[in-house]
């Protein structure tokens, strides 16, 4: 049932109360954690950058204005709505398509504008926000996520999380959605995560709720066989938040979109821990490594460098 | 930002030394025992007074109990600015007396009892028997239960027993149930069909000894007389014959408990607060009281606030075990601190009636929030709502068990209702958002958690060393603040992780 806790320090796993006092207590400061924990904020820190963020389409702050929420809406496409300062994929309703009157979910399932006003009405109360803050709600473009990555998704857009610690990555998975995650890919939902080699952006290992699993489960297609291209450009660009926001242990979630290249979704203050089953190694040897380094080096310098060291083929 | 980590364990060491050189200090000078077994009990009751003045002459008379079987009095005090205090001691009363008094009063005795085995009951005459006026069809209904237990009994205490089962198992029979008509109050009505059958009786008055408990009633017990001074006391509540073991009588003979001339709207309650000492230190506390200041303790304060402190003193030990089940365990909880407030409420409750009363509200509460999310109503509104229901659903638990008989059920009020209802919101959400098994998983861990913060909060041992030892608090602030500066793996992680050395192992071979 339980392994042995000297076992585990041994393989160098990093454990959460670990990851909270020695790593992000002092390496984020926490005057910091607003521009991350807030999605606009991060939008607007990045705003004329060359780290490019999925469109922003309106903001809702105020009850007044769901009542015209359908103006406020793209006549065409989809787009997601989401909390802006929520987390671990709760709030966030996926539309696929505007097909009016109704909305489409990934999944097929119709929901018409009130749905969508009281899903807002939810967020702007606080529902999804830590410890019940009034929020607003964010409407973003979705994501038309590469086709390559089609047969590794079911319903919903695949995204990439790499672990920055002080502008270096250490470690990387890709997220894919399944049925049980709803057409969002955060991992305690159910998505499968997929380890990824930080020095090709080949698949290493895969695993949903916590078990190694070797084929998709919805569209069975062989996980082992996934490989991210223009691995070395979104490892860049996962690098350059560092200077960005300053934050020593930060997570990325990038996400691939077929016109627009890489874009980053969101960045994470508390970035979860199951990064390291997906990879089958743990964190702590390559956070230790990056602790010792001393120089300064550009944002392509460290990725060399992390590309060189973690390697595992 | 980083700083050095050693001044953090210097404070975390000092706060330690100093409540461990605190508590030794305590134990040394005072003689309080470390462990709660090896001690003297003694009982601090205090009778606290209310009542509107009339703006003149006021005099209150208030019963005081003596020294009697298994109590001995050890010390009596009384509070009461700028009124003349007299303890009149052939009648066992308190008098309080002032020229001009108005509006709002408040008025506090206080006696020490020691819990002492070889004290002897003080033997007292019986009253007089009055005379008892029945009307019709009372007298008959009273007449035929005369009959009925004279052929039962042999002698004045036999025929009270009969008296009591019969009140007690038969609550039906046709002529009690016409004489309740007449006399409602259980105990009244033993002492009125006794001197009925010319037996000395009288009601008279207990307090229920239970530690740290505020704002008590009396309770009444009956006391019957055989020949001469032999008396005998019984419990209308359950028939039994004997003082209850757990009860102190407050007043012997049949008079009024309280009088006040130039007042109106009295009443008075007590509070109860139960110490373990060693006779040295109950005796010195006696001589200490004018030095108060220097016996650093809560044991200076008004009892009523002494028996709050109780409470409160007991929080940080139901903080160490929360933080203990995140930090060491890795339990999770719905609301970091709800389980320390749901176990408070199972103190109140008591440990199966709290933890059935809390499963059938919430999970009432989910079916109904679950009919509210069809409405589609503003998170604030749908909130309030849910809060109505609870209020709903603990005064239909209320009523319903107290039509069947279970007065266990009643207690269900002492939930904070707030927080249920927040709690209630929360897993609804969950239920939504991610499944069932979040739920029972969250839900489940909050009840295992208030669960062992209420074993730790009702232990002995722990109310012992919180309440009598403020030193306690810095070494469990120590603790706390140790514990959040602890880095290794939790519980929980050695199973999360397994898959990881799982695979290893696999490759090594
Ligand atoms: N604009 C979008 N288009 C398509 N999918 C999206 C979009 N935004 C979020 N998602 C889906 O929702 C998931 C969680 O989104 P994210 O912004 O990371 O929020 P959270 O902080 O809750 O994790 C993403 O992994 C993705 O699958
Ligand atoms: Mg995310």
């Amino acid at each position: 049932m339980l392994v042995n806790p000297f076992k585990l320090a041994s393989l160098g796993i990093l454990g959460m109360n670990e990851r909270n006092i020695k790593y992000i207590a002092r390496y984020n400061e926490r005057k910091l954690y607003p521009l991350v924990d807030n999605k606009l904020a991060t939008k607007r820190l990045l705003e004329n950058s060359d780290i490019h963020v999925p469109e922003l389409i309106a903001t809702i702050e105020h009850q007044s204005q769901i009542n015209n929420l359908m103006t406020l809406l793209p006549s065409t496409g989809g787009f997601v709505i989401k909390p802006a300062q929520g987390s671990g994929g709760k709030g966030i309703l996926v539309i696929q398509n505007n097909a009016n009157p109704n909305f489409a979910k990934p999944n097929g399932s119709e929901l018409n504008i009130e749905h969508l006003q009281h899903h807002c009405s939810n967020i702007l109360a606080g529902l999804y926000s830590l410890g019940g803050k009034v929020d607003k709600a964010i409407i973003e473009r979705l994501i038309n996520f590469d086709q390559l990555f089609s047969d590794y998704s079911y319903e919903g857009v695949p995204d990439i999380r790499i672990i920055i610690f002080k502008g270096y990555p250490v470690m990387a998975m890709m997220r894919l959605s399944t049925e049980a995650s709803d057409g969002k890919a955060n991992l305690h939902q159910g998505a499968v995560g997929v380890g990824l080699d930080i020095a090709n952006g080949q698949a290493l290992h895969a695993v949903q709720f916590g078990k190694p699993v070797e084929y998709h489960p919805d569209t069975q297609q062989k996980l082992s066989e996934l490989k991210v291209p223009n691995w070395t450009d979104m490892l860049e660009l996962a690098a350059k938040c560092y200077e960005k926001t300053q934050l020593g242990y930060l997570g990325a979630d990038i996400v691939l979109d077929v016109e627009k290249g890489p874009l980053l979704l969101e960045l994470n203050a508390r970035p979860g821990l199951s990064i390291q089953i997906a990879n089958g190694c743990g964190l702590k040897p390559r956070l230790k490594m990056i602790e010792k380094q001393q120089q300064t080096r550009t944002a392509i310098e460290r990725v060399l460098f992390s590309q060189q060291a973690f390697s595992l083929l | 930002m980083q700083y050095a980590r050693w001044p953090f364990y210097a404070l975390i060491g000092v706060l330690f030394v100093t409540g461990l050189v605190m508590s030794i200090y305590r134990h040394l000078t005072f003689q309080v025992p470390f462990l709660p077994g090896e001690t003297l009990t003694t009982w601090s009751i205090e009778a606290r007074v209310e009542f509107t003045a009339d703006n003149g002459p006021v005099k209150i008379k208030l019963a005081r109990p003596s020294s009697q079987q298994g109590y001995a009095v050890l010390s009596e005090s009384s509070a009461s600015s700028g009124y003349g205090v007299a303890y009149l001691d052939n009648e066992n009363i308190l008098e309080w007396s002032i020229r001009q008094a108005q509006g709002e009063q408040t008025l506090f005795y206080r006696v020490d009892f020691l819990h002492d085995q070889l004290q002897n009951d003080i033997e007292s005459t019986p009253p007089a028997i009055p005379p008892v006026s029945l009307a019709e069809p009372y007298l008959t209904a009273a007449e035929q239960i005369n009959q009925q237990l004279l052929s039962i009994s042999a002698d004045s205490i036999s025929y009270a027993q009969q008296l009591f089962q019969l009140l007690t198992t038969q609550q039906n029979q046709q002529n009690l149930a016409l004489l309740r008509d007449e006399e409602s109050e259980p105990a009244k009505l033993a002492v009125k069909l006794l001197n009925h059958a010319g037996i000395a009786a009288s009601v008279i008055h207990a307090v229920k000894l239970e530690d740290g408990r505020r704002r008590q009633p009396l309770v009444p017990l009956v006391k019957v007389w055989q020949s001469g001074q032999n008396s005998v006391i019984f419990d209308p509540a359950t028939g039994k014959r004997g003082k209850p073991q757990d009860m102190l009588l407050w007043q012997q003979q049949d008079m009024p408990m309280l009088e006040v001339m130039g007042g109106f709207d009295s009443k008075v309650s007590f509070s109860i607060i139960k110490h373990q000492e060693t006779i040295a230190s109950a005796i010195k506390a006696q001589q200490n009281v004018q030095q108060s200041l220097v016996n650093f303790s809560i044991h200076s304060l008004p009892l009523e606030e002494q028996a709050l402190f109780k409470t409160i003193l007991l929080l940080p030990v139901g903080a160490l075990i929360v933080c203990m089940l995140r930090i060491l365990v890795g339990l999770r909880t719905s609301g970091t601190f709800m389980p320390v407030l749901i176990a408070l409420a199972f103190i109140q409750t008591s440990l199966v009636t709290g933890l059935v009363g809390f499963t059938l509200i919430v999970f009432t509460g989910l079916l109904l929030r679950s009919y509210l999310s069809h409405l589609n109503l503003l998170l604030v509104a749908r909130i309030s709502a849910v809060i109505i229901s609870v209020i709903a659903i603990i005064t239909l638990f209320s009523l319903l068990s107290y039509q069947i008989g279970l007065s266990e059920g009643l207690k269900v009020t002492f939930f904070p209702m707030i927080i249920l209802s927040w709690t209630i919101e929360r897993m609804s959400v969950l239920w939504e958002e991610e499944g069932a098994k979040e739920v029972v998983i969250q839900g489940g861990g909050s009840l295992l958690t208030a669960v062992i913060a209420y074993l730790a909060m009702t232990n002995e041992f722990i109310r012992h060393l919180t309440f009598n030892f403020l030193g306690v608090q810095l070494i469990l602030l120590a603790a706390i603040l140790a514990l959040g500066n602890y880095t290794g793996y939790r519980l929980f992680e050695l199973a999360r992780f397994k898959s990881l050395v799982e695979r290893y192992a696999g490759k090594s071979v």
